[in-house]
Formats: C-alpha cells, structure tokens, sequence
C-alpha cells in the first residue's frame, strides 16, 4: 500500500511545518473536529465561505445532516472550489455525514443530494438503522491505523456495503442488527471516511493519521477568484 | 454476551443519545403537520422535523387537552423524509414516551407545548433508549432536565406567538448563570446548587466547562432569519421553529431563508440577503395578551 507509511511519523510533521486545516462549519458537529486539531497542535479553522479556503491545506467534513449540508454547501458557493481542491489532490477527511459527502454512489438519500463523489464505494445513508439502532462499538483498526481497536460512535450512520479495487479499508465494525461485519473507515488517494465519530471519543489516532496525510503532501488550496460561484439562496423563489 | 466482548455494541448510551444533538447543532429544527409539510422542511434544508397534528399557534387557539399525536402520522412523516423526526409526549407521560420509541422516532420531546400529564414529575429518561428534549426557562431547570436524563436542552420561549421576546429572556436566563458559575469558587457552587435546585456535580461539571453538559438549542417564538441570528448570537447551539414558518406567507422560501440564517448567523450581510422579499412573516402576538403561558408549565 502506498500509503502505508504515512503512519506514523510523516516528514512534514518531523520537518515541523504547519499546514492549516479547514473544517466545514456550515452546520453539524465542528467544535469537536477543531479541538481534536486543536490537541494535536495542527492550526485549524472554520470554513464557510470560498474566500475561507485560501491557504488552507487540508479539509474536514464534520458529522451533521449531509441533505442539510449539500444544500449549503452549494448555496453558499462552496461547493464548486471544494471539490476542485479535493478532485486536485486536497487531504481529506470526513466522518459520518462527510462519508456520505464523500462517496461515489448513495443509497436511501434525497434524488437532488449533492456530493463529492470521490470516494469509490456505495454507502447506505441511515443504514445502520434510525437512532435507537445507534451504538457504540469497538472499531478494528488495520495496520496503517497502529492495528487494535478504537471507540466507535455510531449516530444514524451510513452503512459502507462495497468498496471499490482503489480504496483501501483502514476499519472495521458489526452492525449490532445482524452481526454482518462492515468497513467503517476507508482511504482512496488523499481522502479518508469514517462512518462513525472519532472525534466525539478521545482517541486522536485517525485524526493523527489525517494529520500526517496534509502534513506530506504540501497541498494549498489557492484563493478562489472574486465572486466565484456565490448563489443567491433566493433566486429559485 | 458475545464470543467477542471487545465486539459488543451498546445502543441508548448517553453518548449516543447526545451525540445526535450535537449533530444537529448549527440546524433548524422544524414543527411539521402533515408529510407534504416534513417535505418542504426537507428541502428547505432542514436537520429534523418534529411531527405535529397541529402546530403551537393553533393548539393556543383551539384549547383544550393537546396530546401526543396519532402514530399514523408519525408513521407517514418518518415514511416521507431521510432526517431524524422528533414527536412530543406530555410532561410526565411516559407511557406515550413509550409508543414514541416503539414507534422509532429519534428524539422525544417532554414538551410543555402539550397538556403536562403530570404536575409534580418529569419522565425518567434514563431507561429509554430513545433520546429526550426537554425545555428550560432557567440553569435550575435544565440542569434538573438532564439529571433526569435530557440529552438536549432547549429553551422554551413562549411557543405559539411568533414573539420572541420569551425566548431571550431564557436564553439570557440560562447563559448569564452559567457565566457567573464559571466565576464562583469551591463553596459558593454549593450554595449555587441550593438555589438552581439542581444537583452540586452537574453545577460543579457546568462550572468547570463553561457550558451545559448536553447542548442547547433555542425555541418558542423564532418567526424570522433575524431571529434565528439573534438566538445564535446570544449562544444557542441550533433552533427549533414551530409555527414560525407554516403559519407564514412563503413557508417553503421562509424555511430556506431561516436554514441560511442559522448557519451563517454571524454574517448580518448573508442574513440581509435571505431576509429580502420573504413575504408575510406569521401574525404574532404580544404576550400580555395571552391567557395561559405555555412556558410556566414543567417544574
């Protein structure tokens, strides 16, 4: 695997340079990201407008409603540069709703949701089941990731049901219902998803490992051109 | 249980049960009545919807005993829409609690909305897998709230009215308390705990962090962007919006404009923008021309 020796000391963390992370901060859980940053000292902000990307190295797409979060993203004129930083080799990292975000094919979401789709695997939005399905669980962690187990929070998750020859899978749990045994964290290229929240449980290694990601890769996102993009909520009336 | 303890998963801890409200932060919550309504809430962008039969603005109107709604349509608001749906149960009824988690619904609301079933006693949430809601005008209540197993907060506002005065003064109520917690000492937080009527860990806990363990949303009279801005502003964490936006001329452009409010509600340009041309907000009503406050109910 590639990849593989990105954990776990990455040269740019060992060179000591700092890259400033984004985190999506339109809507969902994005305290909790930051201050995950926050305790592994990587210098991280909030995102909300395109004019917010410039310069920054790498991007988190947090826990929320992701039909919430792919309208805004697109109303507020995100989405367009986010995805070409992405598509141009951005590290990313997203966790339940920012998995969906991520993913190549979903299922069970809205017709119109909107998403990166630079993640190849199909996913089942709310898979898992509705919330008094929602559980914790231990995550089996593969190699790249230190190998043994992580706290798993599962809220109203998407479901992983395949992933493509590209993707390499980094996690894995059993849905409580079946016993089936399902991927939960996977890697392509400069993206990793996450089905559930590492970052509302004080284990910090798949943040760590993200981390390590943006730091060798020396990615930055340019300044989007002025006005770029920006669409008028209430046009459509 | 399992060959594989390390394996085994837990559902209805309190992680999992806060952990969706602080999904939900930065959302708007939105009261619905019928599946074309949880419909338009969906495509306005909303979190989660709350399934009613009838809204705040009109149970004021028509008096008498408001209950739980007929599981059928929850059943068909579920059916229309991909985000969580909330339903509310009486004050104290938790047998109606009951029917709402057999019925699957992602979060309770014990809401002083309906007729309070009991007048000395919330439910107990802790047994339920289910999480609960639960409002507060005071520190001291929300606090007794989530030692009764509330895994959000909100205030209550003065649902029904459109008038958001209520909603500042809990809110203000709420957040100024815990301002002054974070500056007493060791063994003024004792006296703290005497006065809130609330239990002197959760005070200790609220005092060390500087906010309520679980997080806090902001409802009862949120008709406009601006308002939605304005109880941001002032520290809630997300918002519920009842009558609001279907009592309102456009429902579908107010409930887009009111999602756009929320989440940039620290941009008055952005909110400036979303504001224009919304057509008629709802009535609203000044309180001192009300009968019964909706708000003084839950203890």
């Amino acid at each position: 695997m590639r990849w593989g020796s990105a954990w776990p000391s990455a040269a740019g963390e060992a060179r000591g340079r700092s890259v400033t992370v984004g985190v999506l901060a339109l809507q969902g859980d994005v305290r909790e990201h930051l201050a995950a940053l926050a305790e592994l000292e990587i210098p991280a902000r909030p995102l909300r407008r395109p004019t917010d990307l410039a310069g920054v190295g790498g991007v988190v797409l947090p826990g929320g409603e992701s039909t919430t979060l792919s309208l805004l993203l697109q109303s507020g004129g995100l989405f367009e540069p986010l995805a070409a930083a992405i598509a141009a080799g951005m590290p990313t990292l997203g966790t339940c709703a920012g998995l969906v975000l991520l993913a190549q094919k979903v299922r069970g979401g809205r017709p119109d949701q909107r998403g990166f789709g630079v993640l190849d695997c199909t996913v089942l939005r709310n898979g898992y089941g509705r919330q008094v399905e929602s559980f914790e669980a231990a995550v089996e962690l593969a190699e790249p990731l230190g190998g043994g187990s992580m706290p798993g929070v599962f809220i109203r998750a998407p479901l992983i049901e395949s992933v493509g020859p590209e993707v390499a899978v980094l996690g894995w749990a059993s849905r409580p219902r079946d016993g089936a045994r399902h991927p939960v964290i996977c890697r392509q290229g400069n993206v990793v998803a996450a089905a559930f929240h590492p970052e509302l449980t004080p284990d910090r290694r798949l943040h760590r490992y993200f981390a390590a990601m943006v730091a060798s890769c020396e990615f930055v996102a340019a300044r989007p051109k002025r006005g770029a993009g920006v669409t008028p909520v209430n046009a459509a009336g | 249980m399992s060959e594989h303890p390390e394996t085994t998963a837990h559902t209805g801890t309190f992680q999992v049960k806060r952990g969706l409200a602080d999904m939900l932060r930065g959302g708007v919550i939105m009261d619905v009545v019928t599946p074309e309504q949880a419909k338009i809430a969906e495509d306005a962008g909303a979190v989660s919807v709350m399934a009613l039969e009838r809204v705040p603005a009109d149970i004021r109107r028509d008096g008498g005993v408001a209950r739980m709604s007929d599981p059928a349509l929850i059943s068909a608001i579920q059916e229309a829409v991909t985000i969580p749906v909330m339903a509310k149960a009486r004050i104290g009824h938790f047998a109606e609690a009951q029917v709402l988690q057999a019925l699957g619904v992602d979060y309770i609301d014990e809401s002083e909305v309906l007729t309070p079933a009991d007048e000395a006693h919330h439910i107990d949430k802790w047994p339920f897998t289910v999480p609960f809601v639960c409002g507060a005008t005071t520190l001291g209540e929300a606090l007794r709230r989530i030692s009764e197993g509330a895994a959000m907060i909100r205030s209550k506002g003065e649902a029904g009215t459109g008038n958001v005065v209520e909603a500042v003064r809990h809110l203000r109520s709420i957040l100024g308390d815990i301002r002054r917690l974070t500056q007493a000492d060791s063994a003024e937080l004792y006296r703290w705990a005497k006065e809130l009527g609330a239990p002197i860990g959760l005070v200790q806990e609220v005092a060390r962090a500087g906010r309520l363990p679980v997080p806090l949303f902001c409802a009862g009279g949120l008709a406009t962007p601006a308002d939605v801005s304005l109880v941001m502003q002032l520290g809630a964490e997300a918002v519920f919006v009842g009558s609001g936006i279907f009592k309102s001329e456009d429902p579908a452009r107010r409930a887009r404009a009111i999602v756009e409010a929320a989440a940039h509600f620290d941009d008055p340009e952005h909110v400036a923008k979303v504001s224009r041309g919304l057509g008629e907000a709802m009535r609203g009503q000044e309180l001192s021309a009300l009968g019964e406050r909706l708000a003084e109910r839950g203890w």
